[in-house]
């Protein structure tokens, strides 16, 4: 029996666990990055290469230490790296003496027939097509509901009275999510959720909104990006974030494979001021940037590992966006450095300013309100 | 009416063609001077840290012509043959420029995807000298002519010489032959590559550069790779690569890049781990903004001396 494992993002590994295991894999599921991982990646990568990259090796280590033997990542088109990750990364693995298949995904696009051969060779159980659906149906309602406990975390975390208290909520409902066996399991689970974000107690007040761009695997994994959704909740900071899982597999994996280009709002709102597909999530950043004006949200922080291009093409555009938008902007590089504290202090400084920013222009409005009520 | 290019990025691959095209349309082409201190200065101060060099060298001789012309030319290169684009940064480039200078007004944008296309790159040519106001016919001698100069240019390189940084040829009879890859624009910026070029041909060293690899030969070697690279320029260093590996006609390769320069971490490790694969000795280079000399010319020569004494043990050993 193939034993299969596939990169740590997230809390994605539910779905794709049971996915795999449905289709008669043996899976070992990848340990939550910590400075081990870190380590191993750091020690076998290049040094510029990016941070996800370097998890993402390690990952590979930590798995192939303990039995893998089929590995099971993306792949894509450029002009973002990521699209060679896996290249590169069996390169490096085989020149230390590993021994696996490495298995790319690539989108169903402009490889449909690689991508069809890959996923046979991971079918190694007798599965009807009806049984397919149902797992296909199953698994994609995993991720929704994920994503959703995590969003209803971000709403309800800057509202607790007492700290912690959505963050227990969130592990809570992963750990229901993850024990689901049934379809039926998790149209309850669902109900069950938002029971339990319901019950805490909240204060009523209006909390500064900030909208976190950038590259996709620092925003998705909390531990590349030290947390930083739940240190911004715990300053009392709604935060929304501008990629998901469940739309980012709906715009490359299902609009790809009919020539459809996703996240069209995004690449519309960028226009003004980035023209071309640069790869990566790059426009993307800039158009959620602008779409998050709109929204009359407090400020923008940008989520980046160090050396992603995209995101420095991006990086060097948004200070403009935000300006002419009246909105702070604040850009972090994540690298294997884990100095929390530091990070911890910025974001102090970012919400305190974008707090009293908000403040004046509240007294502002109140003060030509009634200067107008006495005239 | 003066049409300024900054000399940076895609002007060292592309010059002979770009140069010729404006000056037959009959613009007055104000190439900027070579890269100073004052140049680099200028980039550093407008672009964001993170940025590559080559980046920041291209703000800083736009900044640097910008008030002497009446348009300053930004290419932004999407593709120029069919298997590969460029990389994100080049895609961007107009963008960028305009966050980072702002009160840069007069840049013409040209939007270069051609694919592999003479018709397409026609196209461009004559919808470029449609914006400066010039007439089909003219365009098209223009476009004959700088196709023609372009041709020539490449003839140069292959036959040994490496016409931007004005060698003409080389003795073929030099002790030590290196192959030399990184991309045009780290290369043969003297000042960026801190003349390593020349040095390198001062110690007695026979230099092939990947422009000097006929293309065909190029493209055969493309198969090795399991997944074509996505970059154009990066695709050309890493073949050259593979060729000096499989055809073991140089002593040594020295890969020059850029300090953060993103598709290089890929190309780097690749070559790094495909030399070891070969035996051929292998290099690193990585330049900044800094200037230091020294540090260069000691790795240099104590690189070049162990090839030399590499090869005296061979011939002892077959002699």
């Amino acid at each position: 029996m193939r034993k299969v494992s596939f990169p740590y993002m997230g809390t994605s590994y539910i779905p794709f666990e049971k996915v795999l295991m449905k289709f008669g894999n043996e899976v070992i599921v990848p340990p939550k990055p910590t400075m081990e991982t870190i380590s191993f990646g750091t020690k076998y990568a290049p040094e510029f290469a990016c941070y996800p990259f370097k998890i993402v090796l390690g990952t590979y280590v930590q798995v192939l230490e303990a039995g893998a033997d089929t590995l099971v990542s993306s792949g894509g088109v450029g002009p973002c790296r990521a699209g060679l990750y896996t290249t590169l990364q069996e390169k490096i693995l085989k020149s230390h003496g590993y021994e696996f298949e490495m298995i790319t995904m690539e989108p169903p696009g402009r490889h449909l027939r690689d991508l069809i051969k890959n996923v046979k060779k991971l079918i190694n159980a007798k599965v009807s097509f009806a049984d397919c659906i149902k797992i296909g149906r199953f698994a994609w309602k995993e991720l929704v509901l994920l994503d959703k406990a995590e969003k209803l975390s971000h709403k309800i975390r800057p509202l607790e009275v007492k700290r912690g208290e959505a963050s227990r909520a969130y592990k809570k409902s992963i750990e229901l999510i993850a024990d689901a066996e049934k379809y039926s399991d998790l149209l309850e689970i669902e109900r069950e959720i938002e029971n339990l974000y319901e019950k805490i107690p909240k204060k009523d007040m209006e909390p500064i909104k900030i909208g976190i761009v950038g590259e996709i695997y620092v925003l998705l994994e909390p531990s590349s990006n030290l947390e930083i959704e739940e240190m911004l909740g715990e300053l009392g900071v709604y935060v929304e974030r501008s990629m998901f899982l469940s739309e980012y597999v709906i715009s490359n994996a299902l609009l790809d494979l009919f020539h459809i280009k996703g996240d069209r709002d995004a690449k519309k709102m960028a226009s003004p001021y980035f023209n071309e597909m640069c790869g990566g999530h790059g426009r993307e950043s800039v158009g959620n940037a602008v779409i998050y004006a709109k929204r009359g949200f407090d400020g923008i922080i940008q989520l980046s590992p160090f050396t992603c291009i995209p995101e420095i093409v991006a990086k060097s555009i948004l200070p403009k966006v935000c300006e002419e938008r009246n909105m702070g902007f604040m850009a972090i590089s994540l690298d294997e450095q884990t100095g929390k504290e530091g990070l911890r202090t910025r974001l102090e400084a970012f919400v305190d300013l974008l707090y009293f920013k908000k403040k004046r222009r509240q007294q502002l409005t109140n003060n030509s309100q009634l200067a107008r009520g006495l005239a | 009416m003066k049409i300024g290019i900054p000399r940076a990025l895609a002007y060292y691959a592309y010059y002979p063609f770009i140069n010729t095209f404006f000056e037959k349309l009959g613009l007055e082409v104000v190439v900027s001077d070579e890269t100073t201190k004052e140049t680099m200065d200028y980039g550093i101060d407008d672009t964001i840290t993170d940025a590559c060099v080559p980046i920041k060298l291209f703000h800083g001789h736009v900044r640097s012509i910008m008030d002497k012309v009446d348009y300053v030319l930004v290419p932004r290169l999407v593709s120029v043959n069919r298997e590969a684009t460029f990389c994100p940064k080049f895609l961007g480039l107009p963008d960028m420029l305009r966050c980072s200078i702002a009160d840069l007004k007069n840049e013409l944008e040209v939007r270069v995807d051609i694919k592999q296309s003479k018709l397409k790159l026609f196209l461009l040519c004559l919808k470029v000298a449609k914006q400066l106001k010039k007439g089909f016919f003219k365009a098209y001698s223009a476009y004959l002519q700088a196709l023609f100069s372009f041709r020539n240019y490449t003839h140069q390189f292959l036959q040994g010489g490496i016409p931007p940084l004005g060698i003409v040829g080389q003795h073929k009879d030099k002790s030590i032959r290196l192959g030399v890859v990184g991309y045009p624009y780290m290369l043969y910026d003297s000042y960026l590559s801190l003349d390593l070029i020349r040095k390198l041909i001062s110690m007695g060293v026979y230099v092939v550069t990947p422009e000097m690899i006929p293309d065909r030969e190029k493209k055969r070697q493309g198969k090795k790779l399991k997944k074509t690279l996505f970059w154009t320029f990066s695709n050309n260093v890493i073949r050259a690569a593979y060729h000096f590996f499989e055809r073991q006609d140089v002593d040594g390769v020295i890969h020059i890049t850029a300090f953060g320069c993103g598709p290089d971490f890929i190309v780097d490790k690749l070559m790094e781990i495909d030399a070891k694969n070969y035996k051929m000795p292998f290099l690193t280079i990585t330049l900044d903004e800094h200037t230091g000399q020294e540090g260069l010319n000691t790795r240099l020569e104590a690189f070049v001396d162990m090839l030399k004494i590499n090869r005296a043990k061979k011939e002892a050993l077959f002699a």
